[in-house]
């Protein structure tokens, strides 16, 4: 029954995905891209792909940093015009995957307030996919209460605040605390969206791979604020109430354990993550997450009449940047051995 | 280099001479030091020119790795966290300190980097993804540093040897050739005045004796004619006594009371 009415509101753009979704680099693509021997070779072959001529106008010599922001200028114009197609609840979809972005922006905004930086200098660093029209005024607020009271209420993130909101002072330890209590409401929020929203099977896809998510970002903070002086309170405030290791008995283990070998096997015995240690071939923890991220959205393309795919596609296409970006980095540095450290599903 | 030209203007006197013969000495032995102040700057030097390649080489290989990693950090956090980092650094973790070291008298600067582990301003950077990366770049960085600081005070050590080994191989080559012979052509010109003054004086000693001696001869020949005038003198009267009648062989004056 999904499939009967799905193509009315979104089948122009499930298309448009999975048109996009087949632009994405293939694995012998990507063997092409390595046996480049210079940034000039990698520009030939990425111009033979669906980026076709995306660096055509670049003056002077290139450079990786201009390589990855061209990489991202394609993603945002893509995700834009999708955007402009979608209708609900697809739109609503749509901003909650900026949400994401605005977090950091938010978080990069208010680290330069404190620090009493040019606000333009800092509006250029934020992500373009997280911007909203009040970003600017953000730089105005000089304390959390402030900022809340006459900025952040009128963003779609006011009711994440809520939450984090106290009358500590805005420090930089606070500052990664808050990003991270706010990923941790955005990510419960989205995940209610999805559930109640959504209708089958976009709602199971988006639970695997939201709940991937909130595991990545657990497992990530436990293990980097090993040797930090943040208490248990915080991190459990920080880590998300969804994924497999949310149950409270994890949870605890996680949050108490203070040595990295502990927080590995506790990690391991979930069946999913078993390997996630394994560091083997070079690869740390940063590319099992990748891969095991990759795979779940490469599943998720595998079902037709969801939504879901949107998302899937965003991930993916943000991946094959960082492939590329890594590609050029590791050409440009001439440091070849490691050049196959790049996640490739398609 | 005539000799006349080479020498310092100075009055050939001995008290000139034993000054000369002071500085001769005082220059000889300033070139030994010297020469031996030049010789050890320069063994230092060659040290430092082979610890300059090495440190040269060996940063260029952290760099690279230190380059690389940072490109693992952005593979990692997906993202540019250069400004996090740069925002909530405020303590310096990594500081430099400077120290003299006395090599044969030249003060060189030596930089001593001092790391202190307590001191993590951005701990907390890529929390919710990348930490680890963030804190190995960091790491990485932190040796690269390391040998920069190394490199510059090897650096700053050369340039500075390399100028004192200049002015001392000038001022060595300075005395060598310059000082020594001068000096030694003016103890020569002096030596030379003083003997030509010594025959000079001999000469006119000798003159002066030789006119004395004339003098002695034409005064003895002198008193020599009147010693035969007076001898010749008695003899006559002697004779004439001597011939008995000379009381009447001669009138006598009458005499008269």
């Amino acid at each position: 029954m999904e499939g009967l009415f799905f193509n009315i509101d979104n089948g122009f753009i499930e298309g448009l995905v999975r048109g996009y979704k087949n632009g994405l680099l293939t694995s012998s693509q990507y063997i092409n891209l390595t046996q480049c021997d210079s940034l000039d070779d990698l520009k030939l072959q990425l111009s033979s792909t669906d980026y076709g001529n995306f660096l055509s106008n670049v003056p002077g010599s290139l450079s990786t940093s201009i390589i990855e922001t061209k990489l991202n200028e394609t993603l945002y114009e893509e995700f834009r015009y999708i955007r402009s197609q979608a209708t609900e609840p697809l739109g609503k979809f749509m901003d909650y995957i900026t949400y994401g972005y605005m977090i950091d922006n938010v978080a990069l905004m208010i680290t330069g307030t404190i620090h009493e930086r040019d606000r333009s200098e800092i509006l250029e660093r934020c992500h373009p996919l997280g911007w909203f029209d009040t970003l600017p005024t953000l730089s105005i607020a000089t304390d959390l209460d402030s900022l809340y009271q006459t900025v952040l209420i009128d963003t779609p993130l006011a009711p994440y605040f809520q939450n984090c909101l106290s009358v500590d002072d805005l420090d930089d330890l606070n500052i990664e605390i808050i990003r991270n209590t706010l990923y941790k409401a955005y990510l419960e929020d989205f995940y209610q969206f999805c559930m109640n929203q959504l209708p089958s099977p976009s709602n199971e896809i988006m639970e695997r791979l939201i709940s991937f998510e909130a595991d990545k970002r657990s497992i990530n903070i436990c293990l980097n604020s090993l040797d930090t002086d943040i208490s248990i309170d915080d991190k459990l405030k920080m880590l998300p109430e969804l994924g497999k290791l949310s149950n409270s008995a994890y949870k605890n283990q996680l949050t108490q354990v203070e040595d990295l070998e502990n927080l590995k096997s506790i990690i391991t015995s979930v069946g999913e993550f078993k390997n996630f240690f394994d560091d083997s071939n070079d690869k740390n923890l940063e590319d099992h997450f990748y891969e095991y991220e990759m795979r779940l959205c490469k599943d998720a393309f595998t079902q037709q009449f969801t939504i879901s795919t949107i998302w899937a596609f965003i991930r993916s296409k943000e991946q094959e940047v960082r492939n590329i970006t890594w590609i050029a980095e590791c050409i440009a540095q001439a440091q070849k051995e490691r050049i196959n450290n790049y996640i490739s599903v398609f | 280099m005539s000799g006349a030209a080479n020498r310092e203007q100075v009055f050939a006197t001995r008290m000139t001479l034993a000054l000369m013969k002071g500085k001769l000495k005082g220059a000889q032995q300033g070139h030994s030091l010297l020469k031996r102040k030049s010789e050890a700057l320069t063994k230092r030097f060659r040290e430092i020119t082979r610890r300059i390649d090495d440190a040269k080489r060996k940063m260029g290989r952290v760099m690279q790795t230190a380059a690389f990693s940072l490109a693992e950090v952005s593979y990692a956090t997906g993202g540019n966290i250069g400004y996090q980092v740069q925002e909530s650094v405020n303590k310096a973790r990594f500081t430099v300190r400077a120290r003299q070291e006395n090599v044969s008298g030249v003060y060189l600067p030596q930089f001593e980097a001092q790391i202190n582990e307590a001191i993590n301003d951005f701990k907390m950077t890529g929390l919710g993804r990348g930490g680890q990366q963030v804190q190995k770049a960091r790491d990485v960085y932190a040796k690269s540093v390391q040998a920069l600081v190394d490199l510059a005070s090897l650096q700053t050590a050369f340039v500075i040897l390399d100028e004192v080994i200049k002015v001392t191989n000038r001022r060595v080559n300075a005395i060598e050739h310059v000082i020594i012979p001068r000096t030694e052509n003016t103890i020569a010109y002096i030596n030379s005045e003083l003997d030509e003054l010594d025959r000079e004086e001999f000469y006119r000693l000798k003159k002066v004796q030789e006119k004395k001696q004339i003098e002695n001869a034409r005064v003895d020949a002198e008193n020599a004619l009147k010693k035969e005038a007076e001898i010749q003198a008695e003899v006559a009267q002697l004779a004439a006594a001597s011939s008995g009648e000379a009381l009447t062989a001669e009138t006598e004056e009458d005499v008269i009371f």
